[in-house]
């Protein structure tokens, strides 16, 4: 066994060592494919092509995972010493470092090319020409959301007529277009299987609209107006989370997304929050 | 410095304390940054323990800081000042100092075969600079109106408005002038490191047999140059945001208490993109010295060549490079034009490549070795577990796509404490236990070594793997209260099951203190220069090593670092200052 060939001793050590990744193996399966704990329920219709992302990296992931976890603990176990055993004397190999090097471009490549196919899917197309806006506002530590009314114009806001109940700074004197529109403080309304495109601002500083079941999060930032859509096609009552952290309220800012499982049950929320206003 | 026998007696204070002596600053980085760490760890231990019972009253907590726990549960702003504090001085006061400063001293000029660093007084004022960044961010936590909670990356324009809350003005401030005067603490070191590796290599030691330590320390050092000086300048346009009246990171209209304030033409996102460019290469900078250490130690207790030497010399190479163009990964969902999003994806699994490659080398370096198990060689085993646990993770966060679900959950509070702090933390226990000898002539108790790794193997598992499945199920990070949200209720066991390994992990930090500072003290004594069988030139020096590190002759270097085992000759080592008579052709 001098010369490094053949198995070298098992040693306690090793051997804990081997087991340990063994049991670290199963864990993570149990955690990955049994699934204890798992992504929120999908309510959303781009939301299935990001976990199918999210699959396909863990699949590749996955079996480097237990490959090279299982060899370490393997190595370990097999190749330990007590005392002055000589290891094998080899140090390169440029063929099979070659080969690695290939395989392992080669499969971050196609995964690069799949990510960047849902990417351009979500932020790259335009929302559909029927998409509903909805114009969402964070600050310090709520959510404000601003429907364009029947005339479906959103009204003029202006910055300088921001109080305690004029949230948004909505000019319903000045702008007709402003009469109609509808605003909601925490609550937010969209109908089902209808895009929407969210249009985000925050007053203060950077906030994160985050609807984990609709696979949904984009900064919301000061100065910046920023649009994304989606599709909801799931009816429920489901939770707005702000995701980036923006003060001592940060954990309890948060909102309700009720998904309304059809068009007239939404327009009949719009009526009774503007007969309210 | 070449004249090691001219060195003069010196007293205790010169010797131990302001010493220009690059082995005691090294030691005395290390200490202070183990210092920090207990602060650090202390901390997130806070943290864990509100994670797990949000609602509970601690009155025994209350007695102890009645500000932090008034009337009883843990207040909001001091849980967020807790995640900033914590984050914030184990990324820089711990893992840059330890990496950075302390081994990075320690080691330079012992395993190139210096004397010492080429600025020695630099030297020594880098550290003293380094020591009073610690004292400032460490008074962070006692100002009036508490620490400041912008979180470690300090994200403006929370960090930039004083009127924002009590914690973000003082508080905030002391952060600022800690991150400057660390930075420039840094920049004094970093030089000096370039310098002494690039000039002062004793003869014979080539670029190409360096051991992998000092390659990692060189490009650490490059990294550095480049990459503090950035957050240097924007932490000093954010003093001028908040004091100066400029709005470098502030927009036009932003309100407070329905009042406009009087900023114009700033942009939040300024910050982060200098924030990030500096903070992508500083998550190498931390990792590489890691990387190479633990495959200096993997290879003497393997009793083997490292594999492919070139490779990972190149990879490393690669590694830094590319660090410099992966930052907008922090920013996919951050409101940065999406195509850029394209971008930032294809680099950062680019990078992926390298480290993919040095994986494989690590396991070509175990797969026909003969291991001998001491507590350094378990912990650079460690090492390898966790870096591939933790960097497999980052091609999720990588894949923009994947990435809106995951930023800012704590999936990604698992992937960069596993790849970029518990990895690189058992690379330096491993460089501890191993080094000991040489800094204090003692050993560590190997039996109380061991049992700090099987604990700590473990234990970090235990912590930092169920976070993953915490945020595939959506809990974000930073959040006070996580069972507040109907949709993360279900899974509070799961923290409940963190915060108990969190601490029994932290009480396993006891036993390494103990064995370490006893060690020093009454440890068993290293009679020989070299008890691992290590073939660098540091273990040609007696433990522990003297001023001047070598005797009068300087040595002289004939071969490579790693030739372990080589058949023919008459031990399974062969020193780099051995002749060239038996060596392996390398």
């Amino acid at each position: 066994m001098a010369d490094g060939k053949g198995p070298g001793r098992m040693t306690l050590n090793g051997l804990v060592f081997g087991v340990l990744m063994a049991v670290l193996i199963i864990v993570s399966l149990w955690l990955f494919i049994g699934r204890p704990y798992w992504f929120p329920d999908l309510a959303s219709v781009h939301g299935a092509d990001i976990d199918s992302v999210f699959m396909a990296v863990l699949v590749v992931t996955g079996v480097a995972f237990v490959v090279v976890q299982g060899l370490l603990g393997f190595f370990a176990a097999r190749y330990g010493a007590q005392g002055g055993e000589r290891a094998a004397y080899w140090h390169d190999n440029p063929k099979a470092e070659a080969f690695l090097l290939i395989v392992t471009a080669v499969i971050l490549t196609v995964l690069v090319f799949m990510g960047q196919r849902v990417w351009a899917s979500i932020y790259f197309t335009d929302a559909p020409a029927d998409a509903l806006e909805v114009r969402v506002t964070a600050e310090q530590f709520q959510w404000s959301f601003h429907y364009p009314g029947p005339d479906g114009v959103f009204g003029r806001t202006d910055n300088k007529l921001i109080t305690a109940t004029n949230n948004i700074g909505l000019d319903r004197e000045g702008d007709p277009a402003a009469k109609d529109d509808i605003f909601s403080l925490n609550v937010m309304h969209l109908p089902a299987n209808r895009p929407v495109k969210v249009r985000l601002r925050s007053k203060d500083v950077i906030h994160s609209f985050f609807l984990p079941h609709h696979r949904v999060k984009q900064d919301a930032v000061p100065g910046m107006a920023i649009q994304i859509w989606f599709t909801p096609n799931r009816p429920g009552q489901y939770e707005l989370a702000c995701a980036e952290l923006c003060g001592l309220g940060h954990y309890r800012m948060k909102a309700t997304l009720v998904v309304d499982p059809s068009q007239e049950e939404y327009n009949k929320w719009l009526q009774e929050t503007a007969a309210q206003q | 410095m070449q004249d090691s026998h001219a060195h003069p007696q010196l007293g205790f204070w010169r010797k131990y304390v302001f010493s220009t002596d690059h082995k005691v600053i090294g030691l005395q980085y290390l200490i202070t940054a183990m210092s920090m760490a207990i602060v650090g760890g202390i901390l997130s231990l806070l943290m864990r323990l509100q994670l797990a019972w949000p609602a509970e009253l601690w009155p025994s907590l209350e007695r102890l800081m009645p500000v932090a726990f008034e009337g009883g549960p843990m207040k909001p702003e001091f849980y967020i000042s807790l995640v900033t504090m914590h984050g914030t001085i184990m990324v820089f006061f711990l893992f840059t100092a330890v990496l950075t400063g302390g081994f990075r001293n320690f080691l330079i000029p012992l395993q190139i075969g210096a004397r010492d660093m080429a600025f020695p007084f630099l030297n020594a004022l880098s550290y003293w600079v380094f020591l009073l960044s610690c004292i400032v961010i460490f008074s962070a936590l006692f100002v009036t109106g508490g620490a400041p909670y912008g979180g470690w990356t300090a994200y403006a324009p929370l960090s930039a408005l004083t009127a924002i809350g009590s914690n973000q003005d003082v508080g905030m401030t002391l952060w600022l002038a800690a991150i400057a005067l660390f930075t420039a603490s840094g920049l004094m070191g970093g030089l000096n490191y370039i310098t002494t590796i690039l000039t002062m290599r004793t003869k014979g030691l080539s670029m190409m047999r360096l051991p992998l330590t000092q390659w990692s320390l060189l490009i650490t050092a490059i990294l550095g140059l480049l990459a503090f000086p950035v957050l240097l300048a924007a932490a000093i346009l954010l003093v001028f945001d908040r004091t100066g009246g400029t709005s470098f990171f502030v927009p036009a209209g932003v309100i407070m208490n329905y009042q406009e304030l009087s900023y114009s033409g700033g942009h939040p996102l300024l910050w982060q993109h200098l924030f990030w460019f500096f903070g992508h290469p500083e998550v190498y900078i931390v990792i590489l010295p890691a990387m190479g250490m633990a495959s200096d130690i993997l290879s003497a207790f393997c009793r083997k060549p490292i594999f492919s030497y070139r490779m990972m010399v190149y990879s490393m190479v690669a590694i830094a490079a590319l660090s410099f163009v992966v930052w907008g990964h922090h920013m996919f969902v951050s409101g940065m034009s999406p195509f850029l999003g394209s971008v930032f994806t294809l680099t950062t699994l680019l990078i992926a490549v390298p480290s993919a490659i040095k994986t494989f080398n690590w396991l070509g370096t175990v797969w026909g070795a003969r291991i001998r198990f001491t507590s350094a060689g378990l912990f650079a085993i460690g090492f390898v577990s966790l870096f591939v646990s933790g960097g497999l993770s980052g091609i999720f966060l990588g894949t923009s796509a994947a990435d809106i679900e995951l930023q800012d959950t704590y999936f990604v509070v698992a992937h960069f404490h596993l790849v970029m702090a518990i990895a690189p933390l058992f690379a330096a226990f491993g460089g501890l236990y191993y080094w000991f000898p040489k800094m204090f002539g003692r050993f560590m108790n190997e039996t109380l070594g061991k049992i700090h790794f099987w604990l700590s193997f473990i234990g970090v598992y235990a912590v930092f793997f169920p976070m993953h499945v915490l945020g595939i199920g959506g809990q974000m990070r930073r959040i006070y209260d996580p069972t507040s949200y109907n949709f993360l209720v279900e899974q509070q066991p799961v923290n409940v099951f963190i915060t108990i390994a969190a601490f029994v992990l932290g009480a396993t930090q006891l036993i390494f203190l103990a064995n370490f500072f006893v060690s020093i003290f009454a440890g068993k004594r290293a009679t020989e220069n070299n008890p691992w069988k290590a073939t660098t030139l540091e273990w040609q020096t007696p433990c522990p090593t003297g001023h001047g590190n070598f005797g009068p002759e300087l040595p002289t270097v004939h071969r490579w670092a790693f030739d372990y085992s080589v058949p023919g000759a008459p031990d399974d080592f062969v020193p780099q200052t051995a002749p060239a008579v038996v060596a392996a052709k390398h």
